[in-house]
């Protein structure tokens, strides 16, 4: 597969680390949040056949972490983000 | 041996004469043939034996679909098993042996199972051998491996290289026919780049095997010979693999060279023109050598000037057929009968043109005699004849195009599988792997398929070339008698093995194929599939659509596993890297081991001692008694900066960093997410916003990665940053009670106790300026410092702090006292770490703070992890100071049968203490913090032991900690 680094373009995925559902980003608060809310971050995740966010690492490259918008059936990859700009517009701060 | 069998023409050198040697006799063919050309330009039919019944087989293609002829190629190290003859090209000092017979392929003792072939059917081994259960592996298996089989592996290492390179292109062109060339031609032409592939040594495809022309020219000499590669499959976003076959037709390769390289092609448009492969009819007895598809015997004739036998007949259901007939006349073959299933049409001019007839039989032990034939009016004749073509159609090449699992479609018109619409993106398809069988029509496609891949505007001329029809009318296997009729000859898989699976329900073609073995091994059912899924959709009253075809899969031909490993094999499987102290190391003597890439000093032996121990615990007790000296620059380090740095170590250490007081350090517990221990080591404080972590060396890339996780994905505004520095620092570890006294003599700085004291870390100097890191840490529970340099000044550093506190006789320390120094102090390492342990367990369930949030500390609390009588770890000693221990041993309570009901923990690692004079463990043991001072057994069934011991405290060594205080 190909990925388009948003900032290195087109890039083998042989140098990137698949890490999972891109869910992962979104994850609650250990001060307010309890084991359920962590139990299903971690756990529960949809595994469609089709459309899927998911995050890889540019482990041999410059170490970003990405959203990949892949479909699961055909491999077609339709968007490729900076997971950092992702949780930014998804609320994440500090 | 005279070339008996060779005829005119061909592309064939005969101004040059090779010589080699099949089954140890000696021959003699031409630059240009194949083995098997070769072989049958000498009169030589039988070339194999079959994998089940040892039926005595010959080629029956001219290439990479051949079932029958596999040879042994070479020998030694170079020993290929498995080659197809009708794709091995001939080279002077070839040297072949047949396999799967013995004593030799003439007479082969394992004939036996053709008389005994009405055991062998389909679904004998899974009927047959299922008990006693235990009998599979150790008897059956065996056995019958033996019996059936393909050829041999060599046991010698190969002494070849492989490499593995990167092409990029506009256009891949997949097939070097009349439609791949012409597709190339057109985007070259436009100026594009374009990679040309096909799996002969010659390029032409079918042109080269056959008499019509291309514009004024030959065929053949319109197609120019160029490289050798074959295409290996279609993967993901346009890219494709290949195996260059640089020096396979060399004896050896030649210096520097590679014997094959594996290529990873990257292209934006491709084009497969892989042409079609044709298919034989089956009947009774269509397995012996001389019989063969009819478009090998024209190849044979036209391309290799070989005729394959003295007396010849064909039988087609198609004007193919009728093609290979007269190709072979013009040639001066003696064609005896044209044997054509379909009846009315025009009869051939000057030959027996039988309409309406099939071949029902045939005889010769070792090779064709005479066939019999069923003529139309049901007379049945049997003629003598020592080669027979047969074509049942051809079918085109969709193999590429189907996997990515895109079905193929049936075409009626030609009665075969065309592509169908779902392939790999920007991949068409054109000339006879699309169905469009003619040249012209080749050429045409290949051309559009060329302009439409790259949006081209301008077209070169199509040359002038045959465009006849396929005229077919389907017949798969002639319905006569009850003996055998081959379908697949690789797998001995007969027209009754498809009626057996047809009758025990396997009537998917997918179970077909497994129940059967139909299309399996190294041809994977190139010339058989077809035919056997067609006769199960007689069989079941189903269409051929509806029965459909199996999943095609790559690769499309055996691909050798040394290209598939490249330079990846002895030392080069991966990269290894060395320490700062390696040379030192060496220079010593020192054992090494592997820790993940690294070689690091397991322990370094002295004049006199033999066996390791007695290094190991010289190096412990002088550590312990002096100074030792160990390196321990594998472990990961991170630099860590920011103003958010404190905050962000809170985050993802359970325990609290941003308290922590500028130039001091602290043992830090990692957790993942699931509240599991991921990793550990110390951090140190070096500024107010600037930390340098360390972690484990087994560790240090993925916690690395497991940070910018953190920092990019979790809290992406705080203000931290990350980067690596294992490499960047040399660090060794300094312990013993004169520690301080031998780096006093070392750093220019002041390094008292009160200057410096324990888990103190600052920057400092050395030698009179050098850059250095010092900190106060034991993981050895000595007093203890680790010192770190610019990697570049590692070994200098070693040499001088040997040298300079020569006076206290420093010794340098391995990983082995390493870990005897670290269980004595009970601390965790890669035994205990194992990824299924909270700090709980580890005795640190303290560590984990809730007045924060961190990775992991909710879950942490989770109920199944919090049991108050789970896993603790403790030390173990035995009762009787001489017992052994072993690691992975279980623990039992005295007098409980050793069942996995009664397991109640496990040691996690040992080691033997000269401190204590006796061995030691670690474990885990349910409830262990309550039984410290019992007395429980360790059970290890496999060593047969079964050892009282004492559970103790896991510090067993020093557990106030006076030492490294001091």
């Amino acid at each position: 597969m190909i990925i388009y680094h948003p900032i290195l373009g087109p890039r083998d995925a042989q140098e990137f680390v698949y890490l999972g559902d891109a869910g992962l980003i979104d994850r609650p608060d250990g001060m307010t949040a309890g084991v359920k809310a962590f139990h299903d971050y971690l756990y529960n995740r949809d595994n469609p056949a089709g459309e899927h966010r998911e995050l890889w690492y540019h482990e041999q490259g410059d170490r970003s972490w990405l959203v990949v918008t892949r479909d699961t059936v055909t491999h077609e990859i339709t968007k490729v983000e900076l997971a950092r700009d992702v949780a930014r517009a998804r609320g994440r701060a500090k | 041996m005279t070339q008996s069998h060779r005829i005119v023409g061909g592309q064939i050198d005969r101004t040059k004469t090779l010589s080699f040697t099949f089954d140890g006799l000696p021959y003699q063919g031409h630059p240009g043939d194949t083995l098997a050309s070769a072989l049958l330009a000498n009169g030589v039919r039988l070339m194999g034996r079959s994998f089940k019944y040892h039926r005595p087989r010959g080629p029956i293609s001219s290439g990479s679909e051949e079932p029958n002829a596999l040879v042994e190629l070479r020998s030694g190290g170079r020993q290929e098993p498995n080659t197809r003859a009708t794709v091995a090209e001939l080279y002077d000092g070839l040297t072949a042996n047949s396999q799967n017979r013995w004593p030799s392929l003439r007479f082969d003792a394992m004939g036996i199972n053709d008389k005994l072939s009405t055991f062998f059917a389909a679904g004998f081994y899974y009927k047959t051998f299922m008990w006693p259960k235990s009998f599979w592996e150790k008897l059956y298996e065996p056995i019958i491996r033996r019996a059936a089989g393909l050829g041999s592996v060599t046991r010698e290492e190969d002494p070849d290289d492989y490499d593995k390179g990167f092409l990029h292109c506009d256009l891949l062109v997949i097939g070097a026919g009349p439609t791949g060339l012409m597709a190339a031609l057109t985007a070259g032409r436009a100026g594009k780049r374009v990679i040309l592939t096909d799996e002969d040594f010659r390029m032409g495809g079918r042109l080269n095997a056959e008499t019509f022309a291309v514009g004024d020219a030959p065929g053949a000499d319109w197609a120019a010979a160029t490289v050798a590669e074959l295409l290996v499959g279609a993967f993901d976003h346009g890219i494709y693999s290949a195996v260059e076959r640089v020096s396979d037709h060399l004896p050896t390769p030649a210096a520097g060279k590679p014997r094959q390289i594996l290529w990873r092609l990257y292209t934006g448009k491709a084009i497969l023109a892989g042409g079609a492969t044709e298919r034989p009819i089956a009947f009774e007895n269509n397995d012996r050598p001389g019989i063969m598809i009819a478009g090998a015997l024209r190849a044979y004739a036209n391309r290799w000037g070989v005729k394959v036998g003295e007396r010849v007949a064909v039988f087609t259901n198609n004007d193919d057929g009728l093609r290979t007939a007269k190709d072979l006349q013009a040639k001066g073959v003696d064609v005896v009968a044209v044997i054509d299933s379909r009846q009315g049409g025009d009869l051939l001019p000057g030959i027996r043109h039988l309409q309406g007839a099939e071949v029902i039989d045939t005889a010769g032990k070792l090779g064709l005699t005479s066939i019999t034939i069923r003529h139309a009016n049901g007379r049945s004749e049997t003629v003598a004849v020592d080669a027979l073509g047969v074509s049942g159609g051809w079918n085109p090449n969709v193999n590429i195009h189907s996997h990515h699992r895109s079905r193929p479609v049936y075409d009626a018109s030609i009665a075969a599988f065309v592509p169908g619409q779902d392939g790999p993106p920007g991949l068409l398809v054109a000339g006879a792997a699309a169905g469009q069988m003619s040249t012209h029509d080749a050429l045409k496609t290949g051309r559009d398929a060329a302009l439409a891949a790259l949006d081209l505007g301008t077209a070169p001329d199509l040359p002038q070339a045959e465009g006849a029809p396929i005229r077919i009318t389907p017949l798969w296997h002639v319905a006569h008698g009850k003996g055998r009729a081959w379908i697949d000859q690789q797998n001995d898989v007969t027209v009754k093995d498809v009626k057996l699976a047809k009758q025990e329900n396997f009537t998917s073609v997918e179970h077909l194929k497994r129940y059967t073995t139909l299309g399996m091994a190294t041809d994977q059912g190139k010339t058989g599939n077809v035919i056997g899924l067609a006769i199960m959709a007689e069989l079941t009253g189903r269409s051929i659509p509806e029965t459909g075809t199996t999943i095609y899969r790559p690769p499309y031909t055996p691909v050798a596993l040394g290209a598939l490993a490249g330079r990846s094999r002895g030392t080069e499987f991966k990269p290894f890297r060395l320490t700062p102290s390696h040379q030192w190391a060496k220079e010593q003597g020192a054992v090494f081991v592997e820790v993940g890439n690294w070689l690091r000093t397991q322990w370094v032996p002295k004049a006199g001692e033999t066996e390791w121990r007695q290094s190991v615990d010289r190096e412990v007790l002088a550590t312990r008694k002096s100074v030792g000296i160990c390196d321990v620059t594998t472990l990961g380090k991170i630099d860590i900066q920011g103003t958010d740095a404190g905050a962000f170590l809170d985050r993802v250490y359970a325990n609290t960093f941003s308290t922590l007081a500028v130039g001091k350090c602290r043992y830090g517990l990692m957790l993942r997410e699931d509240g599991i221990v991921f990793d550990d080591g110390t951090t140190a404080r070096m500024g107010e916003n600037e930390y340098v972590m360390t972690t484990t060396t087994a560790n240090a890339v993925t916690v690395f990665r497991h940070l910018e996780f953190c920092r990019q994905c979790l809290w992406p505004e705080m203000d931290v940053q990350l980067i690596s520095t294992t490499e960047a620092w040399a660090q060794f570890s300094v312990a013993g009670p004169n520690a301080r006294n031998l780096l006093a003599k070392i750093v220019d700085q002041d390094i008292s106790d009160t200057a410096f004291p324990y888990m103190g870390a600052g920057n400092i100097t050395v030698g009179g300026g050098l850059r250095a890191r010092l900190f106060r840490i034991s993981f050895s529970g000595e007093l203890a410092y680790e010192i770190a340099v610019p990697t570049r000044y590692g070994d200098a550093l070693l040499r001088e702090m040997l040298a300079k506190g020569a006076e206290f006789d420093p010794i340098i320390y391995g990983t082995e006292a390493l870990g005897v120094m670290r269980i004595e102090k009970g601390h965790v390492a890669g035994g205990e770490l194992n990824g299924q342990s909270t700090a709980l367990n580890m005795g640190l369930g303290k560590m984990v703070s809730k007045k924060k949030d961190s990775i992991g500390m909710v879950l942490s609390q989770r109920e199944g992890l919090t049991d108050e009588n789970g896993y603790r770890l403790v030390g173990v000693k035995p009762v009787d100071l001489h017992a052994k221990l072993t690691a992975g041993s279980h623990f039992l309570e005295k007098g409980a049968a050793p069942v996995a009901a009664n397991d109640v923990g496990w040691l996690t690692s040992k080691v033997y203490s000269p401190h204590l004079g006796c061995d030691i463990a670690l474990g885990y043991l349910k409830a262990g913090d309550k039984k410290i001072g019992q007395r429980m057994r360790i059970v290890n069934l496999l060593a047969g032991l079964d050892t009282e011991v004492e559970i103790i405290s896991p510090h067993m060594f020093d557990p106030e900690g006076e030492r490294l205080r001091g």
